[in-house]
């Protein structure tokens, strides 16, 4: 049988400790994770809670501290050595190989043989059965690379349980995922749990942690805070912990919606593009328009459009009405449009480089003469961005590998202002950040609009779009199928324009 | 065992200064060359007598001449993530079209066309591997065969030699401040490129490039000028390496580039130039360069059959690669 038997499998960490260079990344935290729960790690952007999976799962070995699992005492020296003990990740950025199908990855390393060639029927007979056995309705003959993000974290998950997992890591699993999605990964993990699986699950979502999770782990600057039963616990005294303080508000006050008479800053009229057919968008200075819509809806894909990334087939785009040139992004923020991106891995972070460095990429010409970069002039800059957004690196200059992920985004963040933009556009802008730099980053959105910005933010996540927007436009399809404003901005009426069908004349479009 | 552990508050810590501990770790992995080629020349100083002489090093330097010129130049391409196998080729048409040149021409003139060829090819190299999307491994060596064939058809496959015009050799030959002017040309040029590499705007698109091609093109950097402009400077050092070595020797022929390219990048590799892109820097490929001469020097010093010397160049380009991939892991 594919699915193999679950072992009831208890994993303990004791006294990890591990440090990078000079930082604690974590400091005698223990932690255990009992066969058949849902053990949640929550704890601000850079707390250690990566960096503890890390370990669980073999990449991290520790300073000190011991793993046990099932009892034993363990020492992993890769992910196979944990796998092998039932140990399995669901990494924060994933890790398949795209060229290959679904159940090719699902199996990668563990084909089925025979005469050492691939079995393929076998390949398929126990792809069916797994995904049967959980209830995942993937194709498994299509490459990964076509699937959205969701659906390559089921081809994960399914990887994870073909080699026998019974503790499954996944950091910030939902973080990506749509909300029907994040319904459906919930019960996935209630149904890997009753069948006495465990999972060690990281979360920013705290209305998550404490709906799925049985026991909550905190972590703050690396250190346990403690762990109670979640029944305990409430966002509240979540957020006391993981902040050593409390947070009156996720979001900020708005500013008033500006008038009618506000100027117009973005106007995109008929825009045609991959996955975007026939869009008509404004945005006034001084107002957030919030892009809601399930995955796969269009919006990042008019994003794309509108920052020149994509193939844009016809549309006019004026930013202060002049006509922008979306045939490159480097025309488009001429134009005075920045972006924060949705895929910080793929479309973000230069990873080797410096943390200033990634800051100032999009604004360099702000700090060069002649071509030379004043570096003085760009580390004043980059510092006073990087502090405004909450980032927490050891050093400007240490490598942006090094920072966790939260703060990477909140880099991102950071290069997009340094372009003083008319139009800054953010695509799920506090992906993997924290509850209290999300408030930091809503402030800065917040002030932005207020020093008149026009500010598009594309979320998933339905509260954001509520406790940040203006005004709604809601996609489907790859068209606005609802705008709402005021009062009419609420969760039911997003959820109804996101699964109405409005699309009259289907095939129509090329 | 009780619900809730108490932990103490830590004190709160705020990022500001840099641990010791990361710098550190940046510096060894810099100083990974270095050590190496200190310790080299510690052994050879002490072990052969003329080693440490200056007719010796100096010697050194004018032989390598063109080689550093051009493994600093590729360091750029290398770091925006693509490659040029073309330089031994180019190397050798421009030196073919100088030696052509200068008897009819003067040697200006022929300066100018040695150079044009250069910037030509990376040109070419350039636009050919971005807008029209080649891979870089296959287009330059593509690019080098057809080089090697148009300066076959220079040179009609002779050997160029320039004994009418011997002023030619004051390029390369003519001393300065007692150094040659190879030297001080391979000065300029390290400390140009190197400069181009770190200080500039365009040095700073070729990381991000190299680094992260599509969030480099999010944040509006050109990506096919970038790519265009590090195939140009590298032709443009093929050019002047080319020059450079007719110069020295007064005769030119279209084969001479043969193994060069390979050379060139083996001195960038094991100066710690990722072939991944992204990652480099111009004064690691001069040591990387200098410390492959070393060993050759050193081979030839103390006499030893210089059959081994390409056997340890081998097991030192692994050792650097698996250096590279080794600390690439553990990041
Ligand atoms: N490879 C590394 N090199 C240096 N420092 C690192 C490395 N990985 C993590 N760190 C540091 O260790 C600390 C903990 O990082 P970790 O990734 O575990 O945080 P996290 O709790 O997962 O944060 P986030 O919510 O942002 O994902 C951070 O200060 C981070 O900068
Ligand atoms: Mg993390």
């Amino acid at each position: 049988m594919a699915v193999e038997s679950v072992r009831d499998l208890q994993v303990e960490l004791l006294g990890i400790r591990k440090h990078f260079g000079g930082a604690q990344a974590l400091d005698d935290v223990s932690l255990r994770v009992a066969a058949g729960t849902v053990h949640a790690l929550v704890g601000e952007n850079g707390a250690g809670k990566s960096t503890l999976s890390k370990v669980c799962a073999g990449v991290i070995s520790p300073d000190s501290g011991v793993v046990r699992a099932g009892g034993e005492d363990v020492v992993f020296r890769s992910p196979r050595d944990a796998l092998a003990r039932g140990i399995a990740t669901i990494a924060q950025e994933l890790a398949l190989v795209p060229g290959l199908t679904v159940e090719q990855n699902v199996f990668l390393g563990a084909e089925p043989r025979r005469g050492g060639l691939l079995d393929r029927k076998a390949l398929r007979r126990r792809y069916d059965e797994l995904a049967e056995h959980v209830g995942f309705d993937l194709v498994p003959d299509s490459p990964v690379s076509s699937l959205r993000t969701a659906d390559q974290q089921k081809v994960e998950i399914l990887r994870a349980l073909s080699s026998g997992a019974s503790l499954i890591i996944m950091d910030e699993p939902t973080a990506a995922l749509s909300r029907e999605d994040t319904e459906l990964l919930h019960d996935t993990i209630r149904l890997l749990v009753s069948g006495g699986r465990s999972v060690l699950l990281v979360s920013h979502f705290l209305s998550e942690v404490l709906e799925l999770s049985d026991e909550v782990t905190i972590l703050r600057d690396g250190r346990l805070v403690r762990t109670s039963a979640a029944a305990d616990e409430s966002e509240a005294s979540l957020i006391d912990g993981m902040l050593g303080r409390s947070l009156d508000s996720v979001f900020p006050g708005l500013p008033p919606a500006p008038a009618e008479s506000a100027s117009i800053v973005l106007s995109a009229v008929g825009v045609h593009a991959p996955g975007v057919r026939g869009v008509d968008i404004t945005v006034r200075a001084g107002e957030i328009v919030g892009l809601a819509g399930l995955v796969g809806a269009g919006r990042s894909e008019l994003v794309m459009a509108l920052v020149g990334a994509s193939r844009v087939r016809s549309g006019e785009v004026t930013i202060d009405g002049e006509p922008v040139d979306v045939r490159a992004p480097s025309e488009a923020m001429r134009s005075g449009i920045a972006l924060v991106p949705e895929s910080r891995k793929e479309q973000g972070v230069v990873p080797l480089r410096s943390v200033e460095e990634n800051a100032t990429l999009a604004s360099l010409a702000t700090f060069s003469r002649a071509g030379f970069v004043d570096r003085r002039q760009e580390r004043a800059a980059a510092g006073a961005v990087l502090e405004s957004t909450r980032v927490r690196a050891a050093s400007p200059r240490a490598p942006m590998s090094s920072l966790s992920g939260g703060n990477q985004q909140k880099v991102l963040f950071a290069r997009a202002l340094l372009c003083g933009p008319r139009l800054l556009i953010a695509d799920e802008p506090t992906r993997g950040v924290d509850v209290g730099s999300r408030r930091a980053i809503y402030d800065l959105l917040v002030e932005q609009a207020r020093a008149g910005l026009a500010v598009l933010v594309v979320s998933s996540d339905i509260e954001e779009v509520i406790g940040l927007s203006h005004r709604v436009l809601v996609m489907r399809g790859g068209r606005v199928t609802g705008e709402l404003t005021g009062a009419d901005i609420t969760d039911e009426n997003i959820l109804t324009a996101a699964f109405l069908d409005t699309d009259t004349n289907k095939g129509a479009d090329s | 065992m009780s619900n809730v552990v108490e932990h103490d508050t830590p004190p709160a810590t705020h990022g500001g200064n840099a641990p010791a501990g990361r710098l550190s770790a940046i510096r060894w992995r810099s100083a990974g060359i270095i050590v190496p080629f200190g310790a080299l020349f510690l052994l050879l100083s002490v072990t052969s007598r003329p080693f440490l002489s200056t007719t010796n090093l100096l010697n050194i330097l004018d032989q390598q001449a063109s080689i550093v010129i051009m493994a600093a130049a590729g360091t750029l391409v290398l770091v925006s993530g693509a490659i040029d196998l073309s330089v031994g080729a180019t190397y050798a048409l421009a030196g073919v079209v100088a030696a052509q040149l200068v008897p009819h021409t003067g040697i200006p003139v022929a300066l100018a066309a040695a150079v044009l060829v250069g910037l030509l090819v990376g040109l070419v190299n350039g636009v050919v591997t971005t807008y029209f999307r080649i891979n870089a491994l296959i287009a330059t060596l593509a690019m080098s065969f057809i080089i090697s064939g148009l300066a076959n058809l220079v040179t009609d496959g002779n050997l160029l030699i320039l004994t009418d015009s011997p002023d030619f050799a004051n390029i390369a030959r003519s001393a300065f401040l007692g150094v040659r002017s190879s030297i001080w040309i391979t000065l300029l040029c390290v400390v140009a490129f190197g400069i181009l590499l770190s200080r500039t705007r365009t040095g700073r698109y070729l990381y991000a490039v190299g680094g992260n091609a599509e969030a480099a093109r999010l944040s509006g950097v050109r990506l096919n000028r970038v790519r265009v402009a590090a195939f140009m400077v590298s032709g443009l050092a093929a050019a002047v390496g080319g020059v450079i070595d007719v110069s020295r020797v007064l005769s030119a022929q279209s084969t001479s580039g043969a193994t060069l390219t390979f050379t060139v990048l083996a001195g960038m590799v094991v100066g710690g130039t990722s072939i991944m892109g992204g990652e480099g820097a111009v004064w690691r490929t001069t040591i990387g360069v200098l410390f492959i001469a070393l060993v050759g020097n050193g081979f030839d010093l103390l006499g030893v059959n210089p059959l081994y010397q390409q056997i340890t160049l081998g097991i030192i380009l692994l050792l650097a690669v698996g250096l590279d991939a080794w600390s690439r892991s553990r990041r």
